[in-house]
């Protein structure tokens, strides 16, 4: 009987599979930094440099392992028990927002690293076709009938917030009311053919798919898909007036001291702060918090822009409630 | 088993059928027929599959070889192989019950169970991820008690694997339920009158009878359990190296601008399937002659 024989070979067969995953743990250290969607290449070139710089300072070897995704759904994660040495994320509310749900850090932990706890900062630009077929220019030609403007959903992506809330203070600032700013942002709605989940899968909406006239971006993001794929594709439109957008980092307190992780889980944002960390956010085109630690080279690719501050607009607590919790201003708009 | 026995019958029947010349339909009918089947099949089925292998290879044998041998890369086939083989034997087991139980026994809320295993496929895996999530997170009903006891499961390899579990849950039984009801129980009554034991008419009574809709069962259990995105994404987390499987992998490089790795890597996948489609084929021929055999016996 065929069944029989071989359900001895099955077994054997089953036991090969299992048995090289046994889940010992090693004796070195590792981290877990839980990010956000486009800091992919950041942390890809900074783990292994902290790693090296780590071993020279303290003989350990450590480890760091990444997860990404959209900023609000990795908070999320976070919150129901992903185990986040640190989290860098892209924008503060989100990790207050762990903080709030899951005490699992204090609340004032953005005044525990310099400058906000942001080692480096960045901006929303526009990343058009190369020649700019829309002649676009500012923030009034994406709300221009026939212009499909990609950017992704603000309820789950943090870089779709900062889109939000730059072309809300834009507008605020141009029309000078609440009513004109409400406006203007419903107009561009109007304009948004898919939301996606998060920025970098916006970007290849735009970028791979072909789909739309102008993707609301990072600058980074922006900068990135011009550099995998081609100059002579896409042209970066940096708007009369943007926001500065600050993608802070914290240590959870929490996972870290049930880890053991503690000291370098703060050396490893620390580390963000030094001329190696600021070299290398500089070279992954995002601003860095000191200039002068990062190739001037590098520096010089970004742009002056006029910002608007998060604290403009009543700061993140403020801005959160009002746009993007349930019924906010988004579901307000975007719901009709 | 049943399907492709009767496929078989009806095969033989159709030929005869369509000699005549009073109940065939006309070459111009037929071949629209057929070039609609057709190019179907290769717009929709081949091509995908072909460009799979063409985008895998476009930078070279050298850079598909590097995306598979990337210890991220390998770290999730190894996950992939163990959500795979701690499901197949789990859903085994089950299923071979629940279907020796439907199919051979007389009990109230019958139909309740049959309904409940099919539960998983009419439920979204998103939200087959979610409920695990309710139930296992850090703020779910069991959250503080796991934590407090240092357990992982959510963002971790039970996560993964229990959520592979749910998915693939009703192929086995799915499979074997109409089989059994179909080959009734009367092998298994006449073995007990010649005074069988409950193991050994289940040994050698009923599982000769179903072996190869098991095998396809479980043939299907295992291509999905290895295939799985959905429930596997809300409750991995996506900790490279860590909680990644092969197509969460596929996805990352993919959104990374490494579309070679990613399509390797996918070619993987792939693979698998066609490896599945064959050893299908095989036991469903297997199954065909099995039945043959025993009709002519019988005869």
């Amino acid at each position: 009987m065929i069944f029989k024989s071989s359900r001895r070979q099955l077994l054997a067969l089953l036991l090969a599979a299992v048995a090289p995953l046994s889940f010992a743990q090693s004796n070195e250290l590792s981290l877990l930094n839980v990010s956000y969607d486009p800091t992919r290449e950041l942390y890809q070139a900074f783990n292994p440099e902290f790693s090296r710089y780590w071993k020279e300072k303290t003989g350990q070897s450590v480890t760091v392992r990444q997860s990404h995704g959209g900023s609000g759904k990795q908070a999320r994660s976070v919150i129901d028990g992903l185990d986040a040495d640190v989290v860098t994320l892209a924008l503060a509310y989100d990790i207050d927002a762990i903080a709030e749900k899951s005490g699992k850090l204090p609340a004032d932990w953005q005044k525990r690293l310099p400058h906000n706890a942001s080692p480096y900062a960045s901006t929303i630009v526009f990343l058009v076709r190369k020649g700019n077929p829309k002649g676009i220019k500012d923030w009034d030609d994406l709300v221009k009938p026939g212009v499909q403007v990609i950017t992704p959903n603000p309820k789950t992506s943090g870089g779709a917030r900062w889109n939000y809330l730059a072309a809300w203070g834009y507008a605020l600032k141009k029309g000078g009311s609440e009513a004109a700013a409400r406006d203007y942002v419903s107009r561009l709605l109007k304009n948004v053919p898919v939301l996606d989940p998060a920025a970098r899968g916006a970007t290849n909406t735009f970028v791979q798919r072909g789909l739309g006239d102008v993707l609301l971006a990072w600058e980074n993001e922006a900068f990135l898909s011009i550099n995998e794929l081609g100059p002579d594709k896409f042209e970066i439109v940096v708007p009369s007036v943007s926001i500065l957008a600050e993608p802070p980092v914290a240590v959870v307190d929490a996972v870290a001291r049930k880890r053991g992780t503690e000291t370098v889980a703060r050396a490893y944002l620390e580390y963000l702060y030094s001329p190696v960390g600021q070299k290398l956010a500089a070279r992954h085109y995002y601003r860095p918090i000191k200039p002068e630690l990062a190739d001037a080279r590098d520096v010089a690719r970004f742009p002056k822009v006029n910002f608007i501050r998060i604290d403009d607009l009543g700061g993140w607590q403020a801005a959160q409630q009002k746009h993007f919790s349930d019924g906010g201003s988004f579901d307000q708009i975007y719901g009709r | 088993m049943a399907g492709a026995t009767t496929m078989h019958l009806g095969g033989n029947h159709a030929a005869r059928f369509e000699n005549k010349a009073a109940t065939s339909e006309t070459p111009l009918v037929k071949w629209t027929i057929l070039a609609i089947a057709l190019t179907f099949f290769t717009v929709f089925l081949l091509m995908p599959l072909i460009a799979v292998f063409v985008e895998a290879f476009r930078k070279g044998w050298e850079t598909y070889v590097t995306a598979l041998v990337d210890p991220d890369a390998l770290s999730a086939i190894k996950l992939t192989l163990l959500a795979a083989a701690v499901s197949v034997p789990l859903n085994l087991v089950f299923g071979v019950a629940a279907a020796w139980a439907i199919a051979k026994f007389e009990f109230r809320g019958k139909q309740f169970l049959i309904t409940l295993i099919d539960l998983p496929f009419s439920v979204s895996p998103v939200i087959a991820g979610l409920v695990f999530v309710l139930i296992f997170g850090a703020q779910g009903w069991f959250g503080s008690w796991l934590i407090d006891n240092d357990i992982k499961i959510i963002f971790a390899v039970p996560g993964i694997v229990l959520a592979t579990v749910f998915v693939t849950f009703p192929f086995i039984a799915r499979e074997l339920i109409p089989l059994m009801q179909a080959q009734g129980k009367e092998e298994e009554e006449a073995a007990v009158v010649l005074g069988a034991k409950g193991w050994q008419v289940f040994w050698y009574v009923t599982l000769p009878n179903i072996k190869w809709g098991l095998m396809y069962g479980v043939i299907l259990t295992n291509a999905r359990a290895m295939g799985e995105f959905g429930a596997v994404s809300v409750v991995s987390g996506h900790i490279r190296g860590q909680t990644n499987t092969l197509p969460l992998h596929v996805e990352i490089l993919y959104n990374e601008y490494m579309f070679s790795a990613a399509f390797a890597v996918a070619s993987l996948l792939a693979l698998l399937a066609l490896v599945t489609l064959v050893i299908k084929n095989w036991v469903e021929h297997q199954a065909a002659r099995s039945y043959r055999d025993t009709q002519e016996s019988a005869s």
